[in-house]
């Protein structure tokens, strides 16, 4: 992608496609945060749905089943008045064989003006994004190892909601940082946004050390990982992606890893705890630490559906 | 260059008198953002009412949001008293059009059923495209329709909190 232009930009520099956060300017994503902030108080009128997508189909392309992350997408594509067409790719047209472009010339000869798409592969909602029609709007809701734009921004807001000000924060990352793609799109964003320290916190088998050149600081430790931070962002233990002998047991993973009240107490006394979800409790999280005060695991959710409602609006209201 | 010259300061003066006649003990007041909301808020103050005016923000129920797209502003509606049954009087800076009348009447509904609605406005530069009308308006002016005439507002010195008027555009 080298010198090329960003193909979610259009020559405007405005938003049309949303794929990665890499590569986004600060004003871009500033953007977004600002218009999640207006959609957060839709949900609590009489009346919560706004007309900026009557008329428009969004089409949500699950090649990877996530039911939480679709019903979100879906949730705040209604608020917006969208017709919402969900569509488990996984049981229909890739198991008989189609390709993905011919699946997205089938759904586009339908009409669709936005597609949502869970991918397995890398890289698939780029795929997507350069072969649909111009009018076409494109959202990345997870694509394999690679990004989760949406679920960082989400992140970006929660933190930004109680912390205010990113460029004084110490965000400590814990947990299957290789398999995640939240935690990679979490780590530009932070960059993006100016946070100076950012840590990536874990057993050498599951943080690549390659993050140092993202100017991560990577720890092995624990306890020096989370020590002072002003934000934990745990990450679940994925057990269904992990193959090989990557771990010894969740058991080990957890004693060492999983966030207890104890080690909770080194870090900041106003340190907020997140997790992306699901949370495997007792395996990377702590019940007393889920459901404890530091927690804003739940308001998480609720700002997804914020940030997810900006997101659209932005993209299906600027022209490729 | 125009020649057109708008006193916002004396236009509020007969904005204040307008809506103080049209005012009555059982309304709420609203106002457009931004312009509006500062209108309102100021006559808030100066009529010395209870509370704190309403905002509302017509970004979500443009109708030319297709073509615009979402703004970069932070406007957003805030209306702290329920909307139910009340008498509101809407006040904004420019009525032009009437569409943002229209998107913001949309956004109040989203809120609840108000018992009525009354406008008032400091400027009624005439241009109507949809059947809207203020019941006050300070001043009436004939504007060429590709100018864009907004309310502005000193935010320092001594002049601070100061309407003035800004117009852009046209010969």
């Amino acid at each position: 992608m080298l010198n090329r232009r960003n193909p979610q930009l259009n020559a405007h520099g405005e938003l049309i496609h949303l794929l990665s956060i890499e590569g986004l300017p600060r004003e871009v994503l500033h953007h977004i945060l600002d218009t999640a902030g207006t959609f957060l108080s839709v949900n609590d009128r009489e009346v919560k749905k706004v007309p900026l997508l009557r008329g428009k189909s969004v089409f949500n392309l699950f090649f990877e089943n996530s039911t939480r992350t679709r019903t979100t997408f879906e949730i705040a594509a209604k608020r917006l008045s969208a017709d919402v067409i969900n569509l488990d790719i996984a049981k229909s047209s890739a198991s008989k064989g189609e390709s993905l472009l011919d699946t997205i010339a089938n759904l586009s000869a339908m009409h669709a003006d936005m597609f949502v798409v869970r991918h397995s592969e890398s890289g698939a909602p780029y795929l997507i994004a350069q072969h649909c029609a111009a009018h076409v709007h494109v959202v990345n809701a997870g694509d394999g190892r690679h990004a989760h734009p949406t679920q960082g921004l989400l992140d970006m807001y929660t933190i930004r909601h109680y912390k205010k000000d990113f460029t004084q924060l110490s965000v400590a990352i814990v947990g299957d940082i290789v398999h995640s793609r939240v935690a990679r799109s979490d780590i530009h964003a932070l960059t993006t946004l100016g946070v100076p320290e950012i840590r990536a916190v874990g057993p050498k088998t599951l943080v690549p050390s390659d993050l140092r050149e993202m100017g991560v600081r990577v720890c092995h430790d624990m306890a020096e990982g989370i020590r002072g931070a002003d934000v934990i962002i745990m990450l679940r233990l994925q057990n269904e992606r992990m193959s090989g002998a990557m771990l010894p047991s969740a058991a080990e993973f957890s004693r060492i890893y999983g966030l207890t009240p104890d080690k909770l107490a080194l870090a900041k006394p106003d340190a907020i705890v997140m997790h992306p979800g699901p949370i495997n409790r007792g395996v990377e999280i702590d019940s007393a630490v889920a459901d404890g005060t530091h927690s804003v695991i739940l308001p998480q959710v609720t700002f997804g559906i914020a940030v997810r409602m900006a997101v659209m609006s932005i993209i299906s209201g600027n022209d490729a | 260059m125009s020649t057109l010259t708008l006193d916002a300061e004396a236009l509020y003066t007969e904005l204040r008198s307008g809506v103080r006649g049209l005012w009555r003990a059982d309304m709420a007041m609203l106002g457009i953002w931004s312009g509006g909301a500062w209108l309102a808020e100021r006559l808030h103050a100066d009529l010395g009412l209870p509370g704190k005016p309403g905002v509302i923000s017509s970004a979500l129920h443009r109708d030319d949001f297709s073509a615009r797209g979402m703004g970069h502003g932070t406007d957003a509606t805030k209306i702290p008293f329920s909307v139910d049954g009340t008498h509101l009087l809407l006040v904004d800076d420019v009525l032009f059009t009437g569409r943002t009348i229209r998107a913001v009447l949309n956004e109040l509904f989203d809120f609840g059923r108000p018992a009525s609605v009354t406008l008032a406005v400091l400027v009624d530069r005439g241009g109507r495209e949809l059947p809207i009308q203020a019941a006050f308006a300070a001043a009436k002016v004939t504007l060429p329709s590709d100018q864009r005439l907004s309310l502005t507002r000193v935010t320092e010195g001594p002049d601070e909190g100061r309407f003035t008027f800004s117009l852009r555009g046209g010969q």
